[in-house]
């Protein structure tokens, strides 16, 4: 069997073993042993970019490795020309496999067919902290454009000799060199210049890159390189992987979170056909040749598990948090862009309020609330493990390659050198798939019963078992001047944490605090982490504001603003909605929202047909304005920031989990509402393409409007305010 | 529960020895190694696991391998013939109807038994007809613009 990102590599090139496995850190000469000849380009930077960021991982959980830093990329140019990239991001949907390789394509001056990319492969690629935080496009693609600018570099250097010319007199294009006073035809190509070379060549971050501005490649509308495998049914995800003699595990879970065990007969399991009970202390699981019998198995075993531990449900889940902080909590990150004063800690939030009111001619406070919801990535955790000869390799849909490794190599107590994680392309991840819970069962099952395991959880497994975005408490009291000057903010997020926190808009009296409270879900990170829910607080409050001294929400929006790229994109959405027209009446109401998150700046105008006797909603249509800095791909931005204002609408509008007595109590898609096909709107994109601005990762951000705009058209046309997310859960109450 | 021996599948009769009360799904995926059709959800509600039977679109998580009989299973991995895609293949890949593809397969045949029957679908018919299938990612208005486009496609062909 063979992996998606191990199929690049030609057992054909120096008769080496595709499926060798290299060790992390590698020799020159263990490069071609797994390579063949060819060149290798290491880009080394500075342990500190290498290591920055961190986003929210599963801290705690293993996965801490010891990392070659230094090393961030590698890249490969092989005799037949092929450009081989590495690099530990995985693909789960972002369509970074296409974006990468257009900035190696870009800088290489080669055809993007030309490039292969090998990710998150632990054994094969440099180390990397994890696919999180938009980081890939800020942090990796520009890595990759110097290694490749770099790389172009080494093959000038290599065809300046070939010519017996200076460098300066030569030109690459479409994968070739030539003279550039000379006939193309006498072009050498990559594969000429690299044949029957063994040579590494180090490079630091000193190559000129090419601007955004000259951009033929990068900044252009590649489509999905892979994308063939998707519509005929080709690729293979974890879920898909098989090996020889592999058996299907399932393991037995508690009957609530926190239960343990108290006995456990597994006899009939044993008894049945075909079925190897493995367990080992409370963890208890079981293997058969099909999947039906290894659940039949698992569902033979007699548990006795103690009572549930007490705590909130669903109902009951806001006051448990205002009543449960565990710290003060900071403010926000740093600021970004517009202006107001810098944010300060819990002990100033407990004065500022009543003196920063004191100029207000109208004040406002009111509370704000977030459920807990579910990423719902349409595959769920699965792995195939493969115990043999004491080295262990595992395919799983993970964010965190490495980190994975560390969690296996911790739980199996192993040395992580005889771990290998590769992650196929995944089916999605949103945040969610941080851990290694299916990679670490797997694998413990693969080495109790020396067969390879695949093992995959179910739908259930999946809401239940996994891991939550946070639910919160947000209060906000403001002040407001009858001519629409905000006068004070202050801002209280309980659970869900700072991201987003901060207001953009221009206040002298501003206090924004973070409180971690205790939480009874596990929860972890979710497309752009708290700032969905600090964002519709932070907008739906706006409305309010403006609805007080009755001036139009845009209009109080930009008074307020002086950021420059938030209010372009504000107007931009503006525009291509037709903000300011007069709305069609009858049920309709159009409302606006916007904000700035990881350096995307972000605005949504929607329009909704709210019906108070049936209490149906439907959001007709929403326009998002976007700007990341340079567009690297435009039809697949366009593509994210859809999807995000999809994913979007389900927390606005309905989805919610809900738990009592230690367990969820809607874990099926048929009680948990995500967006289906009705209710999607007529959904325009505006794309603002500043190409000064370095490129900001987008699959995030765009998710952060949507939720606020639509609240806020429903308030335009019913005159009912909601401040709960999701908004509709049950429809519309009036 | 009996075995059953035999399948009737992407146009030809393929032996197999399982047992009976097995999901469709896990015998194509797990035995015959079709595993263009995915498990998204094992209830009936997301789609991921739609084939045809007798042309018309079935979840296979929620269909036994002893229902089946001798009906005529039809899975995403014969819509390409001799290297040349399906127009509706074609259409995903122009409209880039997809971001993490695991919906994908679901969709097309969904959206392929659609055409079957429609040859020119409204966009309330593909609503209608598409309305099992989850998109997580959510390209639905992208997977809207793909039928289309594959619909006017077939017209012309």
């Amino acid at each position: 069997m063979n992996s998606n990102d191990t199929q690049v590599l030609d057992p054909e090139l120096c008769g080496m073993d595709p499926l060798a496995p290299a060790p992390l850190e590698v020799t020159r000469r263990d490069f071609f042993k797994t390579l063949g000849c060819g060149v290798m380009v290491l880009f080394v930077v500075p342990a500190a970019i290498a290591q920055e960021g961190g986003g929210r991982g599963r801290g705690g959980r293993g996965g801490g490795a010891a990392a070659p830093a230094e090393i961030s990329a590698w890249i490969h140019i092989g005799e037949d020309g092929t450009v081989t990239v590495f690099t530990g991001k995985a693909e789960v949907g972002q369509n970074i496999r296409t974006s990468l390789s257009q900035a190696v394509a870009e800088e290489l001056r080669a055809p993007i067919s030309a490039i292969k990319m090998v990710m998150a492969d632990t054994d094969l690629v440099p180390y990397d902290m994890g696919t999180f935080g938009s980081m890939t496009t800020p942090q990796m693609a520009s890595q990759l454009h110097r290694v490749a600018a770099a790389a172009r570099g080494v093959l000038l250097d290599m065809a300046a000799e070939y010519f017996k010319v200076d460098k300066s007199a030569l030109t690459v294009a479409d994968g070739k060199i030539f003279q550039t006073n000379a006939n193309r035809n006498q072009a050498v190509s990559f594969g000429q210049l690299t044949k029957g070379q063994k040579f590494t060549k180090t490079v630091d971050n000193s190559a000129r890159v090419t601007p955004a501005s000259e951009w033929k490649i990068a900044g252009t509308s590649v489509p999905k390189v892979d994308g063939r495998d998707f519509v005929t049914g080709k690729h293979k995800y974890s879920s898909d992987m098989k090996l020889p003699g592999m058996v299907f595990g399932k393991v037995l879970r508690g009957t609530s979170w926190g239960a343990k065990m108290i006995s456990a007969d597994t006899k009939m399991a044993e008894a049945m056909e075909g079925v190897k009970v493995v367990r080992d202390g409370s963890f208890v699981g079981a293997v058969a040749s099909d999947s039906l019998q290894a659940e039949y198995a698992v569902n033979a075993i007699n548990a006795k598990w103690s009572d549930p531990v007490e705590g909130p449900t669903d109902k009951t889940i806001f006051e448990y948090l205002k009543n449960n902080v565990t710290g003060g909590g900071g403010g926000g990150g740093g600021r970004r862009g517009g202006g107001g004063a810098p944010v300060a800690g819990a002990a100033a939030a407990q004065n500022a309020a009543p003196a920063a009111a004191a100029g207000a001619d109208q004040t406002l406070k009111q509370t704000y609330t977030v459920a807990y919801i579910a990423h719902t990535p349409l595959e769920p955790r699965a792995a195939l493990a493969d115990w043999k000869e004491d080295k262990l390799t595992v395919w799983t849909g993970t964010q965190r390659p490495f980190g994975v490794r560390g969690e296996l190599a911790q739980a199996l107590g192993i040395p992580e050198e005889r771990v290998r994680v590769i992650v196929p392309d995944t089916g999605s991840g949103y945040g969610g798939k941080h851990t290694g819970e299916a990679a670490v069962e797997a694998a413990r099952l693969s080495r109790a019963v020396g067969k390879p395991v695949k093992l995959v959880w179910t739908r259930e497994e999946e809401f239940t078992w996994a891991f939550f975005r946070p639910a919160a408490v947000i209060d906000i009291s403001s002040g407001v001047r009858n001519d629409g000057t905000i006068t004070s903010w202050e801002f209280t997020n309980y659970n869900s944490g700072s991201p987003g926190i901060n207001s953009p808009y221009r206040v002298p009296n501003q206090v924004a605090v973070s409180r971690s409270t205790r939480t009874p879900l596990a929860q972890t990170s979710y497309r752009c982490l708290a700032a969905t829910g600090n964002n519709f607080a932070r907008e739906v409050h706006m409305d309010e504001l403006a609805r007080l001294v009755k001036m139009d929400p845009l209009e109080f929006r930009l008074k307020n603003l002086a950021d420059v790229r938030l209010r372009a994109v504000f107007e931009a959405a503006a525009k291509a909605f037709g903000w300011g027209a007069v709305k069609p009446s009858g049920g309709r109401g159009f409302g606006i929202a916007g904000g700035t998150e990881k350096n995307g700046y972000v605005a949504t105008c929607a329009e909704v047909l709210a019906d108070t006797v049936t209490g149906t909603v439907k959001v007709v249509r929403a326009v998002t304005a976007f700007d990341c800095g340079a567009v690297v791909n435009p039809n697949h931005l366009k593509n994210q920031i859809e999807g995000a204002m999809v994913m979007g609408l389900g927390g606005a509008l309905f989805e919610e989990i809900q738990f009592e007595k230690a367990m969820i109590t809607n874990p099926h898609l048929a009680d948990y509402r995500v967006p289906h096909f009705a209710d999607i709107p007529k959904i325009e994109i505006v794309l603002l393409d500043n190409k000064d601005i370095p490129s900001a990762g987008a699959g995030e951000s765009p998710i952060i409007a949507i939720a606020p705009a639509v609240g806020n058209a429903i308030f335009d046309a019913t005159n009912i305010r909601l401040r709960s997310m999701p908004m509709i859960p049950d429809g519309l109450k009036a | 529960m009996p075995k059953v021996k035999e399948l009737y599948v992407n146009g030809k009769t393929v032996p197999v020895d399982v047992d009976g009360e097995r999901s469709l799904l896990s015998v194509l995926r797990d035995d015959l190694d079709l595993t263009g059709t995915k498990y998204g959800c094992g209830e009936g509600q997301c789609g991921a696991c739609t084939v045809l039977l007798d042309g018309n679109p079935i979840r296979s998580c929620r269909t036994t391998a002893g229902e089946v009989g001798k009906h005529k299973i039809t899975t995403i991995e014969s819509l390409e013939k001799d290297g040349q895609l399906h127009p509706l293949q074609e259409a995903f890949l122009k409209m880039d109807a997809m971001q993490c593809g695991y919906c994908t397969s679901g969709m097309i045949m969904s959206g392929f038994a659609l055409l079957q029957k429609s040859r020119d679908p409204s966009e309330a018919e593909i609503i209608r007809s598409m309305s099992g299938n989850i998109c997580r990612c959510g390209v639905y208005q992208r997977i809207m613009a793909a039928i289309k486009d594959g619909a006017k496609a077939l017209q012309t062909k």
